[in-house]
Parts: C-alpha cells; sequence; structure tokens
C-alpha cells in the first residue's frame, strides 16, 4: 500500500522519460482509488508511457528564474448575507444510500 | 420568410415581437428537426418537448405583455451535458452521473431563463468534456452533419453538431482546451471561448478549474455576441467572475480598419493540412482587404502548449473528480463489503478509460517526487506562454491562427491513439494556458467539402474587438450561411 507523500522515486533526470511499469501503475491506481483489469492495464501503460515521452519535452524549455503561474485575479466576492440553502430533500434523492436522511456506507468500524 | 429553423436567434426574437410568428410555432419548429436527424446524429442526451411547450405558452404572454423584451425571449436554446439544471438530468455523458438530476441550476441556466430562453433539452459530449471527438461519451457518439461517418469534435461535440444541423438555433459549450472552439471548425458554425473569468462557472461540473469557461455556439457572430452578453458577468457564487461586462453594442464590423492582425509563423508549418492554411492565409487577405494589418510573426514558445496544458488540466482533473467517490451522489458499484470498496469499484465501474487515463497522469505529476519536475514544471511554462502572449498583445489587437490542423477525422481513428488526438489541441490550448478570449468561425471549405475553422483571439476581456473582427469578416464572406444537406432522415444505420 502506498502512502501520500511517500517518494514513488527518489530521483529524477531529465533526458529519459520515465518507464512506465506494473509496479508503477499499481502505484497510481491506488492513488486514483480505480482499479485497473489487466488489459486495461495493458493499454493504459502503453499510452500512458507514449504520453509521458511527449510531456517530457518541457523538459528542454529553460523555466529558470521564473516563478509558477497563479492566478492574478482578484476574488470578487459576494455580501456575507444569509441566503437560502438548496433544498436538503433534492439533495439526498441523489445519494445512492440513505437512512433516517443520513448517507449510508458500509460500517468502516469493526 | 425564411424556415424558423434557419433563422439565427435574433431573428427569431424580432420575429416573435414583431407576431410574425409565436413562441410555440418556434419551438416546435426546431422539435421537427430534432424528430427528423436526432436518432442519427445522437446530439442530445436527452430533450423535454411537454416542458418546453408549457414555456412558451407562458414566455408568449410575457413577451405580448411586453414584460420580456430581451434578445433572447421565447429563443429555443440547448446546453451541455455538463451545465447543472433542475428540470433536467446531468449525465456529463457519464455512466458515474447516469441518474443525476441538479437540486439547482447554473447561474448561467438562470440568467437564460431570466431572459425567457426556452430550454429545450441536454448535449452529448466527451465524458466529463475530456477528449477531442465526442467519443468517449458514455451514451454513445455524435455523428457530424457535414458527414456523418465523421466525428464532430469535441467535448462540445453536441453543442456543435445540433446548430450545424439547425436542431437548435444557438447552444452553450464549454471550453477547457478547446472543447467549443474545434467542434465548431469540424461542424462550421461559430463559437466563443470567453476570457478566463467573464462566465461564472457556478453549476458547470469540474473538469480543470483554471482554464473551464462556458461560452456560446451559433451560426453566426450576432448571435453569440448576443448569448455571451446574457451569461457574461459578474456573479457571487464563483469569486473568480469579474464584473468588467460586456457591451453588445461595441461590437461592429467598423472597428476592423484600425486592427493590426498577427499570424504566428509556428501554427503555419508542421502537421497542418494543405487545406486548412490555404484557408487560413485567404482569411488573412479578407482581413487585409477589409483594412487591417496583417503580419507573421515567431511564436516558439508555443510548442510546450500542450505538454504543458495536459500536466495541469490532468492534475485538476485528478483532484476535481475525487468527488465520485459512489457516497453522495452518482453511480455506486454494488455488493461492496467495505467503504474502501464503494470508492474504489464505483470509480472503476463509473468512469470510462479515457476519464481513468487522466486522473492517473494526474495522479502521476501531482506524486511526490514528481511534483517539481512535471507540475510545477509545467506552471513555470503557463508563466512564460502568458508572457509571451502579452508581449505579441503590444504590436498586435488580435491574433489569426488555425483551429485545428486538419479538418473533421473519421470516427475510430484515434481509438488506440489518444496521444495524437491530444496534438490536434495545439492551437486551442494555448489560448486556456493564457486565460485570452477566442472565436471560432467557418472560414473554407476543404476538398472533401467539410469545413474549415479560423480562431480569432484576443487580449483579455475584449471580446468585442474579436468579435468586431469576425463581423467584418462575415460582411464580405458567406461560408456561415451554408448548412449541411441532410439526406439521412429516417433511415436508420
Amino acid at each position: 500500500m502506498l502512502l501520500l507523500g511517500q517518494p514513488i522515486i527518489s530521483n529524477l533526470f531529465w533526458g529519459e522519460a520515465m518507464k512506465i511499469d506494473n509496479s508503477l501503475l499499481i502505484q497510481l491506481e491506488s492513488l486514483s482509488k480505480i482499479e485497473l483489469s489487466e488489459s486495461e492495464r495493458e493499454l493504459a501503460r502503453k499510452d500512458l508511457q507514449s504520453i509521458l515521452n511527449f510531456i517530457d519535452t518541457l523538459s528542454e524549455l529553460t523555466t529558470d528564474g521564473f516563478e509558477e503561474s497563479t492566478s492574478e485575479i482578484v476574488n470578487s466576492v459576494r455580501e456575507d448575507a444569509v441566503t437560502a440553502a438548496p433544498d436538503r430533500e433534492a439533495i439526498m434523492q441523489n445519494a445512492p444510500s440513505v437512512k433516517e436522511g443520513f448517507f449510508a456506507v458500509p460500517k468502516v468500524i469493526e | 420568410m425564411k424556415k424558423i429553423c434557419d433563422m439565427t436567434a435574433v431573428e427569431i426574437s424580432t420575429a416573435i415581437k414583431a407576431k410574425e410568428i409565436t413562441v410555440t410555432e418556434a419551438v416546435l419548429a426546431f422539435f421537427d428537426e430534432i424528430n427528423k436527424y436526432d436518432g442519427i446524429l445522437h446530439c442530445f442526451n436527452c430533450t423535454d418537448k411537454d416542458k418546453a411547450l408549457k414555456r412558451a405558452v407562458e414566455i408568449q404572454k410575457k413577451i405580448d405583455r411586453k414584460e420580456l423584451t430581451g434578445l433572447l425571449a421565447g429563443v429555443p436554446v440547448a446546453v451541455k451535458d455538463n451545465i447543472l439544471t433542475k428540470d433536467f438530468p446531468t449525465t456529463c455523458s457519464s455512466k458515474m452521473l447516469n441518474d443525476f438530476i441538479s437540486p439547482y441550476n447554473a447561474t448561467v441556466i438562470e440568467r437564460l431563463l431570466n431572459e425567457g430562453a426556452i430550454l429545450i433539452g441536454k448535449l452529448n459530449m466527451d465524458e466529463f468534456a475530456m477528449g477531442s471527438t465526442t467519443e468517449s461519451s458514455y451514451s454513445g457518439l455524435t455523428r457530424n452533419p457535414w458527414d456523418i461517418s465523421k466525428v464532430p469534435g469535441g467535448s462540445s461535440g453536441g453543442s456543435a453538431a445540433c446548430v450545424s444541423a439547425r436542431l437548435s438555433p444557438v447552444s452553450l459549450g464549454t471550453d477547457t482546451g478547446g472543447s467549443i472552439r474545434q467542434p465548431c471548425s469540424f461542424c462550421g458554425v461559430s463559437g466563443l471561448k470567453p476570457t478566463y473569468g467573464s462566465v461564472s462557472r457556478y453549476g458547470l461540473v469540474a473538469y480543470a478549474s483554471s482554464f473551464d469557461q462556458i461560452g456560446p455556439i451559433a451560426k453566426d457572430v450576432d448571435d453569440c455576441a448576443a448569448l455571451y452578453s446574457v451569461i457574461c458577468g459578474k456573479d457571487g457564487h464563483d469569486s473568480t467572475v469579474s464584473d468588467i461586462g460586456f457591451d453588445f453594442k461595441k461590437v461592429s464590423a467598423d472597428n476592423i480598419s484600425k486592427m493590426r492582425i498577427g499570424i504566428p509563423e509556428q501554427f503555419l508549418c508542421g502537421e497542418i493540412s494543405e487545406d486548412v492554411k490555404n484557408a487560413i492565409l485567404k482569411s488573412a487577405e479578407v482581413f487585409k482587404y477589409s483594412g487591417a494589418e496583417v503580419e507573421v510573426f515567431s511564436m516558439p514558445i508555443l510548442k510546450y502548449a500542450v505538454p504543458a496544458y495536459y500536466i495541469i488540466a490532468c492534475a485538476q482533473a485528478s483532484s476535481n473528480l475525487a468527488r465520485y467517490d459512489g457516497v453522495k451522489f452518482g453511480f455506486r458499484a454494488e455488493d461492496c463489503n467495505s467503504l474502501q470498496e464503494v470508492f474504489i469499484n464505483s470509480r472503476s465501474q463509473g468512469f470510462g478509460m479515457e476519464v481513468k487515463r487522466r486522473i492517473m497522469l494526474g495522479s502521476f505529476v501531482l506524486s511526490s517526487g514528481f511534483y517539481e519536475a512535471y507540475y510545477k514544471k509545467a506552471l513555470k511554462a503557463k508563466r512564460l506562454i502568458e508572457n509571451e502572449f502579452l508581449k505579441a498583445f503590444e504590436k498586435f489587437d488580435i491574433i489569426l491562427s488555425p483551429v485545428s490542423p486538419t479538418t473533421a477525422n473519421k470516427i475510430g481513428e484515434f481509438a488506440d491513439n489518444p496521444l495524437g488526438m491530444y496534438l490536434g489541441d495545439i492551437y486551442t490550448v494555448p489560448v486556456n494556458l493564457a486565460g485570452l478570449p477566442a472565436f471560432s468561425c467557418p472560414c473554407g471549405f476543404d476538398k472533401n467539402n467539410m469545413p474549415i475553422g479560423m480562431q480569432l483571439i484576443g487580449k483579455h476581456f475584449k471580446e468585442e474587438e474579436i468579435l468586431s473582427a469576425a463581423k467584418a469578416f462575415q460582411n464580405v464572406t458567406d461560408f456561415r450561411k451554408r448548412a449541411p444537406e441532410l439526406s439521412f432522415g429516417g433511415e436508420s444505420i
């Protein structure tokens, strides 16, 4: 089980695209909360590898001395006033499982 | 008088106010076309004729009493299926949201309703707006009205195809990396990707939040401007929306005579088809003839736009789509024994392959060890691309370019080659990275009679400049007036 925040590999060198192997794929599935079938995994490995080889062209670009772009839009906020909230019943109607007005899931604590 | 389905939205509302036609007649005219052609084209995920007709009667009364006088009063409008509507399901063309009905309307929907527009249905798209062909839709693909063996483009494929086939006078699409402009180009209609921060995203199902914008699709510039003037502007539900408004009346073909137009040479070489390149060069001549100055210039940074875009967009997608967990709404897998199984099985069964691929790519570029090399690097590239555009706009008012390197591709052409599909976004994604407005409109046809589109990119919040230039172009050309011949009514494939 992969823990968030734990490096998948410790060193990354530019110039050679990272190899997507089965264990990396399984780690990505775990991070994404997705499980691929064997046939999907082979397809995903091939596609992600070609996409990764391509996005590695970014490594040619010199970005030293530049800050990352973040939004420069100044927040335009509304008046802090009480307004009507969406109807609770309408919200709960979309829930896959409801018990006594709450979202229901399989038991979490033994 | 013109057939109603060939009229523009502005013509329809004018005819209604002049009592030449009724709102009910307008609604019925488009439902007739939908009945004839949508079985084959599949532009719509759903329609509701009864509701539309009921509303038509109410709106007619308000127009008669002069309570509704706006540009879209009584006009039928269809919207992409990732924009929340209380009266229709919102599926995002995904199994994940197949039964989802929103408890509230998106801001753009509220504004359309206040204006007196009649919603007729929700439009097909690539699943969660991820794709450039509308083939990744869970509800099945949409066909291009000009050639039903071809795709309509994407992700707003249904939105562009329905206007092209005259199944709706106007529609709303959304654009994250070209999803309004490219299908408009493939289907021979006009569409505006507004400046980031000009249209509220409240009620738009998020894909990549710092690129997503809702925009109008129509048969001409005036309709796009009319629809845009209704949906844009400050909204308390989305703090990124600026209060810089848009004045419909500022759009004028006369403005072209003072304009300086630049064409990046990087957009005229490489994989571009000869037909597309020639159409763009001919369009440049039209602008010169209309009084603009046109010059080719160099912008080498553009080659890095596609990789930077896919890194940032997939990173944001992986975060935004974490909400689909099978708990509060959306699809839940059966027979789950633990909460973890609910998450994993619901997502594995509820998402299609393209969505899974982008979530996993996003997880990769954001994960510890890769974050600096990919995500942060892409954000720096985004900054460089923004800077280069700002530099170009010191010299030019507008940048002219193709929308897509080719015309519409065959259905299935990119089934085994997602990267090939991504590369087709080369002319559209730089605009999203820089947050600029861009207008896509028809400017020619290729040797197979498929429409070609051009893109006019403007300065931030200068929609009126690109729309004015497009209007000048429209006044001396008639590409927009050509409609596809639909000869398949009643057949089945």
